[in-house]
């Protein structure tokens, strides 16, 4: 009966795909646009890798490397690298809710579009931003004295991890994102569940210095590298 | 590319093709409820709207805040389920084909729902990539759009740094850019100054003389009036009149005169000069002193109330002569004025 309907409109996997991408885009397309927000993520890593490698670092002994100043550095930046892209679900909670607010998930409700895009597109977006966002705390971390001690091929399979982490983290973003009903709530939630979980972890210490009840949560927190 | 010409007489002749799916109407809508509950209290948003809307006409729902009217939109949009009732949209049932119906309507809200950080170009191209056009004739069609809707030294522009009207222009041409059979307007003019609303005036005709069918809602009966076939006024999310503009007004009345008198003792006085030479019984507001009456007879009538006036020595502060407004037809038909109205006139009085 629907002899009206409009030629060659794709369905299935292929509209999925592309209306995805072009949701990606969108949001990549509007990184550049608030360069703030990029900025201050960029400063914020380099703020932590500073603030924790030479004020908090002489403070904190590695158990087993006391005599080594640098080992706490070499400990802390794989740390600091998951702490990053989890901040980042923060930025995504907080974009989701402006979409929602500014009536623009209603508008791409009603287009005759894949539903999963928007979300997909946004997960994707979050992952190539945040492989650009890591570049700054790597190479902060060379400057302060980490390294990579191992080869390319499992620092390239770590770098993967990390971006998988970002996914997940970005898809909770999301989740956060819809859940509460305005920005500065997302702003606030956000960092409140991010900031424990991200030092709820061995990421500044090692675990072993945690109160009993604590220890168990930070080692399997995924922040925990 | 002889599918896109097909397109283009379905999207702007509204006749022929559409009437092929045997003369259905573009909407038909039978006893849509929608019931927002919160822990305390549960409000029928909408209670049983019936529609209907033939193909190439322009609707217009017409009521105060809160009436329900965006209810019925998101609703007939797929945006929102209704808790009861049915409806369907250029003969596709809103609940069970929902992705086909939204491939033939464009959504245009209240709230200009564009993305802020993006150019109108790109805002555009999004929207009609998401409308499933291809790369090259979403770019083509956001041009055309932009040059018709005046937008086209701002095309390359971040949204952010547009105006009202701009934004307004440009979230109805987001929602044209698919070429859509059916089109509904969430208040689209609300918020724009005089001059922003004029110029979406002339769009919207626009659309109408090429045949787009049209869902309109509006606060304002002017603006029903100038583009809407007919008119279905919203209370309380029941319809509680329809008609054409001209029905509606005869029901109402024709045009208004409205006096306020200095002195707040000459009311009654003023009141009964007012109500001999014939006509209804007059709206009183005791705080401004001012007094409405319809005026059968125009400007010939108001010099005749101005004469009264004068030989009954009755100063005034005001009068003028204007056409009716959501107000009075909610007066005339429901016997109370809009909630709104009420509550502004209860802040001027304390």
């Amino acid at each position: 009966m629907t002899t009206q309907s409009l030629p060659a409109r794709p369905s299935g996997l292929g509209r999925s795909v592309s209306d995805a991408l072009v949701i990606t885009w969108r949001n990549l397309k509007r990184v550049p646009r608030i360069p703030e927000l990029a900025i201050f993520a960029i400063l914020q890593s380099i703020m932590f890798v500073l603030l924790f490698a030479f004020v908090f670092g002489g403070a904190i002994p590695l158990p087993g490397f006391e005599s080594d100043p640098g080992a706490y550095r070499e400990f802390l930046l794989p740390g600091i690298f998951a702490q990053t892209v989890a901040f980042a679900a923060a930025t995504t909670a907080i974009g989701i809710t402006d979409d929602i607010n500014k009536g623009l998930i209603d508008r791409f409700r009603s287009l005759p579009m894949a539903r999963s895009a928007v979300l997909v597109g946004r997960i994707l977006a979050d992952v190539v931003y945040n492989a650009g966002i890591l570049v700054v705390p790597m190479v902060s971390g060379l400057v302060v004295g980490w390294g990579v001690s191992t080869d390319v091929l499992s620092f390239l399979a770590g770098f993967g991890l990390l971006l998988l982490f970002a996914m997940a983290m970005s898809a909770i973003g999301v989740w956060l994102g819809m859940m509460v009903p305005t920005v500065e709530v997302a702003n606030q939630v956000a960092f409140t569940t991010i900031f424990p979980i991200t030092f709820i972890s061995n990421v500044f210490v090692p675990p072993q210095t945690l109160p009993d009840f604590l220890r168990p949560v930070a080692e399997w927190n995924p922040v925990s590298t | 590319m002889p599918e896109v010409a097909e397109r283009l007489v379905a999207a702007h002749s509204g006749t022929s093709r559409a009437f092929a799916r045997g003369g259905q109407p573009a909407i038909v809508a039978e006893g849509l409820t929608k019931i927002y509950r919160s822990r305390k209290s549960e409000v029928r948003a909408l209670d049983g709207v019936d529609l209907t809307v033939d193909e190439g006409t322009v609707l217009g729902l017409l009521g105060p805040n809160g009436a329900g009217k965006t209810t019925t939109v998101r609703i007939l949009a797929t945006l929102l389920k209704p808790d009861a009732g049915r409806a369907t949209v250029a003969g596709y049932d809103i609940a069970t084909q929902a992705d086909e119906l939204r491939g033939v309507i464009g959504l245009s809200g209240q709230y200009a729902a564009v993305d802020e950080n993006l150019t109108a170009r790109e805002n555009l191209w999004m929207f009609g990539r998401l409308y499933q056009l291809r790369s090259a004739e979403a770019t083509s069609r956001a041009s055309e759009l932009l040059e018709e809707f005046e937008l086209g030294d701002a095309a390359d522009r971040v949204v952010k740094t547009f105006s009202g009207g701009m934004r307004r222009r440009l979230d109805l041409a987001g929602a044209l850019i698919g070429r859509p059979r059916l089109l509904f307007l969430d208040e689209p003019t609300t918020g724009l100054d005089p001059r922003g609303r004029m110029g979406m005036w002339d769009v919207i005709r626009g659309l109408v003389r090429d045949g787009t069918t049209l869902l309109l809602t509006t606060q304002y009966l002017e603006e029903a009036d100038e583009l809407a076939d007919t008119i279905a006024v919203v209370d309380h999310g029941k319809i509680i009149a329809r008609g054409t503009a001209d029905e509606l007004k005869s029901q109402v009345g024709g045009e208004r005169i409205e006096v306020v008198v200095r002195e707040r003792d000459d009311i009654a006085r003023a009141v009964e000069l007012l109500t001999a030479t014939g006509g209804d019984e007059p709206s009183v507001d005791e705080h401004t002193r001012r007094i409405t009456i319809a005026a059968t007879g125009g400007a010939d009538r108001l010099i005749g109330v101005l004469r009264d006036l004068d030989e009954a020595n009755i100063a005034i502060d005001d009068i003028g002569l204007r056409r009716p407004t959501l107000d009075d037809v909610f007066l005339s038909i429901t016997g109370h004025a809009t909630e709104e109205a009420a509550a502004e006139n209860g802040d001027s009085a304390s």
